[in-house]
């Protein structure tokens, strides 16, 4: 098989559109990823440097809590607290929608995907307060700007960003033999950075590493932290291992500081088990559960050619034959699903955009949890589940299925007919059944619901 | 070499299984109750406060901590020994302690100690590990025990509800659904939605056991009202959902699955956060629980109960003393439930710390002295069979379990 447009648009875009055409060429989905970022100007995400007041504002809140305990200065500050988190929450479903939006409305379909992707893959969050919703401008400031150039520089942003270092315990790591541990007796080394950069983001769990790897690299993660009262990135040397450390039999150090942290992130970057890592998970993520091996051999040649250039490795993707079977095609995942819908139904953003918090969720939050995708909580740092088995599950098709059905009806008032709406939304990949199945339901919302549900528009 | 926590614990796995086949080991009795056993899990989620619900009021310190304890009156607390007393709002569940089919486990809480946050405390609960210095597992304690389950089935396990209940993740096969997740669609979009999955054998299957269980939780899936009565039941699904009234429903639920094929299932509790107002916000999460306890016991099938043991436990306790908004914040240790038929209960199982500023945990919390997973750990040989060596080395990697506090009837 070889490229085909409307096949391109379903698995490397954002579904098929009424308006937007899909794209005619390889070259034109990857000039997107390159283009002016016009839907990230028409429907803005807050960056992470914007969103950084919000934590500086409840660190100077709590220090007043702290000084004023049980005083009325301490109650207005516990206010103010939950009035800063409630306000990021009402604008993190703000950024949501703006998401939504992106996919819906996008002509360079590839970058909403691959923003996604590599989200995913470097998977970060808050774990307090108005923290747990930083996620989506971290993915606005260290993944989006960051996924045309090399696989080390993103993994550098994303593994320095201080969301990855609040998230995986790295602020508090402090080397057994640092200044900080001399006074802090019984506090010390936390490996759980260093293990994920290991397992998740470079080698791959049967990556050729040890436990003494994980340890030595966390020690020279040391002094990697957080000051979210400044610009966020931080680099402690109090809490510096000294010496020397050694990881993959390579030695950094001594005292190289952020430096080292570079050296050893770009070492890893370049390792062959990180090049059949990525390429294994870009094969699996767009292509299929079990990708042709011959796929992720080729994708894994070309990122260790170019050292982990990622344009001609997206480029190596999209030209490989095997990305276009469709034997074995991928579920998509629940806001793949959703935004997809939406982009089959040409939802103008001036119906979603303005909803009140309450009916945004009901409407798309909600269902997603019942899918199977809680917004802005990963289950942990392994992100999202890639295996299709993971989402075909009796609550998550139920939950599909009833969005369906009902949620169109609530956006769109004068549906499209079902039969014209099945041709238009899957092309030629509308089957004999489904088309008879739209045309045999009883009302338009049942239509469209059975087409947005059926197999052929659920997979990718 | 890898080193890879999944494969970790994979290969204890596979040690632990060669063990207990082997002719050397005195064998566990696997045939003594085949298959009929039943555990359900219940998480507490925000922290309960156990000296709250079950009251040290015989501690000499007790009094200077928290006040004089009440006795007297509709609010007055419940005497169970002498030294605890019961909470008034879990007053319901007095005939399953007097039946011997209620206990308690006071002064324990999970190896997580310092930084008192949630996130952390419920994931090092629900993961059943030690720390979190090595990241988290990406399985959860409750899975790994089904990976030792005799014959182990896609209906053996449910994790009811939307939460995500990391303590079911992992490689045993596991069934999620909520109650509240309902299917409410015209009859002949039922029909057309079968009509059309059919063409994939996996969404098929999905769709089947998905109308399956709709149809077996309380109401039916085909609405005749059309969309307006679908969304309003959808909207009401979510309303209750989003306000917690959902939990006899999911007992209801949990009750009917465990009354058939399914022998294990997990769900949460929330609202036990209770840093404000604590007269007023601890009462309404004990009276979920309480309603959750009788609703589950009422709903199973008759014989269900006596096979039954539930246990309900939390990420940590919360300070020894009131805070100035009359709630209690983040602590260490508390308490945790256990109950049902399979339970010998009526007792308060603990190794009391003593409530002295020197007693208490960084002078703040209840001290704990035992450690949640010893009591799941120990139900888990007589329930299913599991050696202890499986749920020292697989289930709960690292815990100790010592000697045997005779959970079981």
């Amino acid at each position: 098989m070889r490229f085909d447009p409307v096949l391109a648009e379903i698995r490397f875009g954002c579904g098929l559109s009424p308006f937007v055409p899909a794209p005619e060429s390889v070259e034109a989905l990857l000039a997107g990823l390159t283009a002016p970022d016009v839907v990230a100007e028409r429907f803005p995400v807050e960056t992470f440097e914007a969103f950084l007041p919000r934590v500086r504002e409840v660190g100077r809140l709590r220090q007043i809590r702290r000084a004023n305990r049980g005083t009325a200065e301490d109650d207005d500050a516990r206010e103010a607290i939950q009035r800063l988190n409630q306000a990021a929450r009402v604008e993190s479903f703000k950024w949501m929608a703006a998401h939504i939006a992106r996919r819906v409305e996008t002509t360079a379909p590839l970058r909403e995907r691959m923003a996604f992707f590599w989200a995913d893959h470097f998977t970060a969050t808050g774990k307090d307060s108005v923290l747990r919703r930083a996620s989506s401008p971290y993915l606005e400031s260290a993944i989006r700007p960051n996924m045309t150039g090399t696989f080390e520089d993103l993994l550098f942003e994303a593994v320095t960003h201080p969301l990855m270092v609040h998230y995986l315990d790295q602020a508090f790591s402090m080397g057994p033999n640092s200044q900080r541990a001399k006074v802090k007796k019984g506090r010390g080394l936390n490996e759980n950075l260093a293990r994920e950069v290991l397992e998740l983001h470079t080698l791959g769990v049967d990556g050729p590493y040890t436990q003494t790897d994980v340890t030595e690299l966390a020690e020279l993660f040391t002094g990697l932290t957080h000051n979210f009262q400044k610009q966020g990135r931080a680099f402690n040397p109090n809490l510096s291992e000294p010496g020397t450390q050694t990881i993959l039999g390579k030695t950094y150090g001594p005292d190289g500081a952020m430096r080292d942290i570079r050296r050893v992130l770009r070492d890893l970057a370049r390792h062959p088990a990180t090049a059949r890592h990525i390429a294994r998970k870009l094969a699996v993520h767009f292509v299929s559960d079990t990708p042709d091996p011959a796929l992720v051999d080729d994708l894994t040649a070309v990122y260790r050619d170019t050292g982990g250039e990622l344009m001609p490795l997206y480029r190596a993707l999209l030209t490989h034959p095997a990305s276009w079977d469709t034997d074995q095609p991928n579920v998509k995942q629940p806001f793949d699903f959703v935004t997809s819908a939406l982009r089959a139904l040409a939802v103008p953003p001036e119906v979603y955009l303005p909803l009140p918090e309450r009916r945004f969720r009901v409407l798309f939050e909600r269902p997603m949890v019942g899918m199977g995708h809680v917004w802005d909580k990963p289950d942990g740092p392994d992100g999202l589940p890639e295996e299709d088995s993971a989402w075909i599950t009796p609550q998550g098709l139920a939950a599909r299925l009833q969005w369906s059905m009902i949620v169109p009806q609530q956006l769109v008032p004068d549906l499209p007919d079902p039969r014209d709406f099945v041709r238009q939304a899957l092309g030629r990949r509308a089957t004999a059944t489904l088309e008879f199945a739209a045309a045999a339901a009883e009302s338009r919302a049942d239509g469209i619901g059975i087409v947005l549900a059926s197999p052929a528009f659920q997979r990718m | 070499m890898s080193l890879s926590r999944r494969a970790f614990l994979t290969q204890t796995g596979l040690i632990g299984c060669s063990l207990a086949a082997s002719p050397l080991v005195t064998p566990v009795s696997f045939a003594a109750t085949p298959g009929e056993n039943r555990l359900i899990v219940i998480i507490l989620r925000g922290g309960m406060d156990g000296m709250g619900v079950v009251t040290p009021y015989g501690d000499p310190n007790y009094a200077a901590l928290r006040g004089a304890l009440p006795f007297d009156g509709p609010q007055g607390a419940i005497d169970l020994d002498g030294f605890f007393a019961l909470h008034p709002a879990l007053a319901p569940l007095m005939p399953m302690w007097q039946a011997g089919q209620l206990a308690f486990a006071h002064a324990v809480s999970t190896p997580y100690r310092d930084k008192r946050s949630h996130f952390d405390g419920q994931d090092i609960l629900e993961a059943g590990i030690s720390d979190l210095s090595q990241g988290l597992s990406r399985d959860g304690w409750l899975n790994r025990m089904l990976q030792h389950y005799p014959g182990v089935t896609t209906e053996t396990a449910y994790a009811v509800g939307r939460d995500a209940l990391m303590v079911l993740n992992g490689a045993a096969p596991v069934l999620r659904w909520s109650p509240n997740a309902d299917l409410a669609l015209s009859p002949q979009a039922l029909r057309l939605a079968e009509i059309v999955m059919a063409e994939d054998p996996a969404m098929a299957a999905a769709l089947a056991k998905a109308y399956d269980l709709a149809d077996s939780d309380g109401d039916p899936i085909a609405v005749e009202g059309g969309m307006d009565e679908m969304m309003a039941m959808v909207r009401q699904d979510m309303k209750g959902a989003a306000q917690g009234r959902t939990e006899t429903r999911v007992a209801k639920f949990v009750a009917d699955r465990l009354s058939a094929e399914a022998r294990v299932a997990a769900f949460s509790l929330n609202g036990w956060d209770t840093h404000n107002g604590q007269a007023r916000s601890l009462p309404r999460a004990l009276g979920r629980l309480a309603q959750t306890l009788l609703a589950l016991q009422a709903d199973m099938a008759p014989g269900v109960w006596d096979r039954t043991a539930i246990v309900a436990m939390t990420e940590f306790g919360r300070t020894a003393r009131m805070n100035g908004t009359k709630g209690t914040d983040h602590g260490t240790g508390g308490a945790m439930l256990m109950a049902g038929g399979a339970i010998r209960g009526g007792r308060v199982f603990t190794d009391w710390p003593g409530l002295s500023e020197a007693d208490l945990f960084d002078r703040r919390d209840l001290m704990p002295t035992s450690d949640v997973r010893r009591y799941a750990g120990w139900l888990m040989p007589g329930l299913f069979g599991l050696s202890h060596g499986m749920v020292e080395g697989a289930v709960f990697p690292g815990v100790d379990l010592g000697a045997d506090p005779g959970l079981l009837a």
